[in-house]
């Protein structure tokens, strides 16, 4: 490491620990004063496009996914910019189903969509996603049905979905633990020889989903090891929303996670993650890159949590409302529609016809969310072995022997 | 090869080595599984024969190791995980515990986790600190996870490959103080096993008194049979084999007919394999019980440094006195 670069690295600590003071009387604070946001005007940042949506100069940083971007159609785009607004709509609609108490928890994924949907948009069908607990914009874009994500919040199941079917794991709570289970299920690609073969349909990678607290976990820093010692087809999307429930950035990393993964051996990229181009247009060229057997890549979405962490948190305790003011002019769907317009991608009843999709998809999971049937009693001895297991078999039967007793009892009456 | 006399450790060998030439998806992970073929050799030659892609060396990190099993096992692929020593799987046990066993319930039975988690276990080896637990209740704890523990070579042989074929994860619990003792068992290895994965073996036959034991302390119980038969007792030794799920009617069939048992384990006996033994012993044989259950196990302390380590583990003398105990009442 050269003497410039320990001074950039001192710089970068001085910034953090300017730490944010929230205070009443504050108006807008300009980013640099905010805490943790020490990437805002980095120019190692990956963007496209600014906060109207304007196409910004392709510059040293962006150039390498350049072509990406300028390859996308309008049909590309529409897809992208639909996916913007529905995910946005069905997490509001799981925000609000569970103050409804339709479901006991909710974690929102609001402000995030950007960074998810052009990671998931960037994943073919043969690609391997694996979550953590906040990925609905991923999950929709591999296909999971909205209404299954709902399952394990309302508390009728761990996991509703089979992940098999789209690719896409069950969320995984305890964080950091799916890391490890993508390296595993790269280095099973790569042992399969589905990595570097040169066709499309069957080259495969795997994409492992955390945030900016995930990335001090041992099995996040295992799995970066892991990954690199077996050149594992995997892309590491670290979501940095700049908030670990109340922990900021500077309680978590000194250095961000984009610059650590070089020291584990492969590149790290850090991507607006706001900017829907630019994260589909960096997560397309790691997933590339996995593929082919050129090895893993970490990139770090550099976004923000606008809401709460879940339903059950309070964020005004620890935050102020003129840092979330200054992200909402960051907003990925404005961004999207702004490039949209100027490219002419789309004509008002494109986004007219959006929006009454997403009060539609609202509807349906809705009424879906509050049908869902509470699971019959006896299924919750079901599946705990793939074989008869002794112990659950004798308390199955216990537990139907007692709930026949009030049956009979009843009867008796 | 019929009527082959092999140490524990090379039953374990030639058991890995069947069930890889027998299932291509099969693969070996551990720290130094490969060229050294693990600190105990029970993988040597392994990876000289099926490849480093099947038998494969991976960073010093135990989380990482079962972790990316679960990886693998998602891909298809039947991963077989070495832990060094016994007090090395903590890092591991975030993984086994909320994703090894839980990921067929919480997947609603879609995905399945055919995982086998060797662990060398207990003492009697004069080794430092972390190398010597008997850590087996942890698991046994563990809804989802299935616990065995060999105390032979023919056991060892079969039992391993039993493991292996199985589609729920198992943890293998393997008595490294037996590994290179001179094999007392034939392994046919043309044959098959007597004995389903999850069954209990009666030992050894008789009236008296029951010891329920399992792994390094089979042999130990056997020795303490051989001794009380000479004092006229009549011991019945019955190796659990597995710890969970428990063979309880064998174990229950047998107390009822001598009306004591003693429990042996190296574990220390406080919330122990034993204490969930003697609590469903007195369920179920309350009427034939001559004398309360009683436990003979390690003292609930920290594994002693390994000069206490003679005093520390249940030995004859301890069984046999606990044995003494039951025919006082």
């Amino acid at each position: 490491m050269s003497d410039s670069d320990v001074a950039g690295h001192a710089g970068t600590r001085g910034r953090m620990a300017g730490a944010f003071e929230p205070s009443p009387e504050m108006g807008p604070t300009p980013p640099s004063q905010i805490s943790g946001h020490f990437s805002d005007d980095n120019p190692e940042m990956v963007q496209f496009v600014d906060a109207d949506g304007n196409r910004l100069a392709t510059n040293e940083t962006n150039a390498p996914y350049a072509q990406i971007v300028e390859d996308m159609t309008s049909e590309d785009a529409r897809t992208i910019y639909r996916d913007l607004v529905l995910v946005r709509r069905i997490d509001a609609e799981g925000f609000a189903l569970q103050r409804q108490g339709e479901l006991g928890l909710w974690p929102s994924l609001f402000g995030q969509e950007a960074a998810q949907v052009g990671a998931g948009r960037a994943l073919r069908a043969q690609d391997y996603a694996f979550p953590g607990y906040r990925e609905h914009g991923v999950a929709w874009c591999r296909g999971v049905d909205p209404v299954s994500l709902f399952g394990m919040f309302r508390g009728v199941n761990h996991g509703g979905w089979d992940s098999n079917e789209n690719n896409f794991h069950l969320y995984t709570i305890v964080i950091g633990n799916q890391m490890l289970h993508a390296v595993g299920y790269g280095m099973g690609i790569a042992a399969d020889g589905d990595m570097g073969t040169g066709d499309p349909e069957r080259d495969a990678a795997v994409m492992a989903f955390t945030g900016d607290g995930g990335t001090s976990q041992g099995d996040f820093n295992e799995a970066l090891v892991f990954a690199a010692v077996t050149n594992a087809p995997v892309v590491f999307f670290v979501q940095n929303n700049q908030w670990a429930i109340s922990e900021p950035n500077d309680k978590q990393f000194i250095i961000p996670p984009y610059q650590r993964a070089r020291g584990f051996g492969f590149p790290g990229v850090l991507v607006d993650g706001n900017d829907p181009l630019a994260s589909y247009a960096v997560a397309k060229d790691a997933l590339d890159k996995a593929r082919s057997g050129q090895g893993p890549t970490l990139i770090e979405a550099y976004t923000y949590r606008m809401g709460a962490h879940t339903t059950s948190d309070d964020p005004t305790k620890y935050r102020s409302d003129a840092e979330v003011e200054i992200w909402k002019h960051k907003d990925p769907i404005k961004r999207m529609r702004g490039f949209m317009q100027e490219r002419g991608h789309a004509d008002p009843e494109f986004f007219a016809a959006v929006d009454a999709e997403a009060d539609e998809v609202a509807a349906r999971i809705r009424k879906a969310c509050q049908e869902m049937p509470d699971p019959e009693l006896p299924t919750m001895f079901d599946n705990q072995y793939t074989e008869p297991h002794p112990l659950v078999e004798a308390e199955r039967e216990e537990f139907l022997a007692y709930h026949a007793g009030f049956a009979e009892e009843g009867g008796q009456a | 090869m019929s009527g082959t006399r092999l140490s524990l450790a090379k039953g374990l060998n030639a058991g890995l080595r069947k069930a890889m030439d027998k299932d291509p998806k099969v693969v070996l992970m551990g720290e130094d599984v490969g060229k050294l073929g693990g600190v105990f050799r029970i993988t040597e030659g392994l990876q000289k024969d099926f490849g480093d892609h099947r038998v494969i060396d991976t960073p010093l990190a135990e989380s990482g190791i079962v972790g990316t099993a679960v990886g693998l096992a998602l891909r298809g692929y039947r991963p077989v995980v070495e832990i060094q020593f016994d007090g090395f799987v903590y890092p591991a046990f975030d993984q086994i515990v909320s994703q090894v066993a839980k990921m067929h319930a919480r997947s609603l039975g879609h995905l399945k986790m055919p995982m086998v988690i060797r662990i060398p276990c207990g003492g009697g080896i004069g080794a430092v600190e972390h190398h010597s637990e008997s850590n087996e209740a942890y698991f046994a704890h563990t809804a989802g996870l299935r616990v065995v523990s060999c105390s032979n070579a023919a056991d060892a042989y079969w039992m391993i490959q039993q493991a292996i074929e199985t589609d729920d994860p198992v943890v293998f619990f393997e008595p490294k103080r037996r590994y290179h003792e001179r094999g007392e068992t034939e392994i046919d290895e043309g044959g098959s096993p007597d004995l389903g994965l999850y069954d209990a073996r009666v030992a050894k036959e008789g009236s008296d008194l029951t010891l329920l034991c399992y792994g390094p302390m089979v042999k130990t119980c056997l020795q303490a049979a051989a001794a009380a038969q000479e004092e006229g007792r009549n011991l019945e030794v019955i190796d659990l084999r597995s710890l969970s799920p428990l063979d309880l009617p064998t174990i229950t069939s047998s107390v009822k007919k001598t009306g004591r048992a003693v429990i042996v384990h190296e574990a220390q006996t406080f919330v122990s394999l034993g204490a969930e033994i003697a609590a469903r012993v007195q369920e179920e044989c309350f009427y034939h019980l001559e004398a309360p259950v009683l436990r003979v196990g390690g003292y609930n302390i920290p594994y002693p440094p390994s000069r206490f380590e003679e005093e520390y583990l249940p030995t004859l003398d301890r069984v046999l006195d606990a044995v003494d105990r039951s025919f006082a009442h």
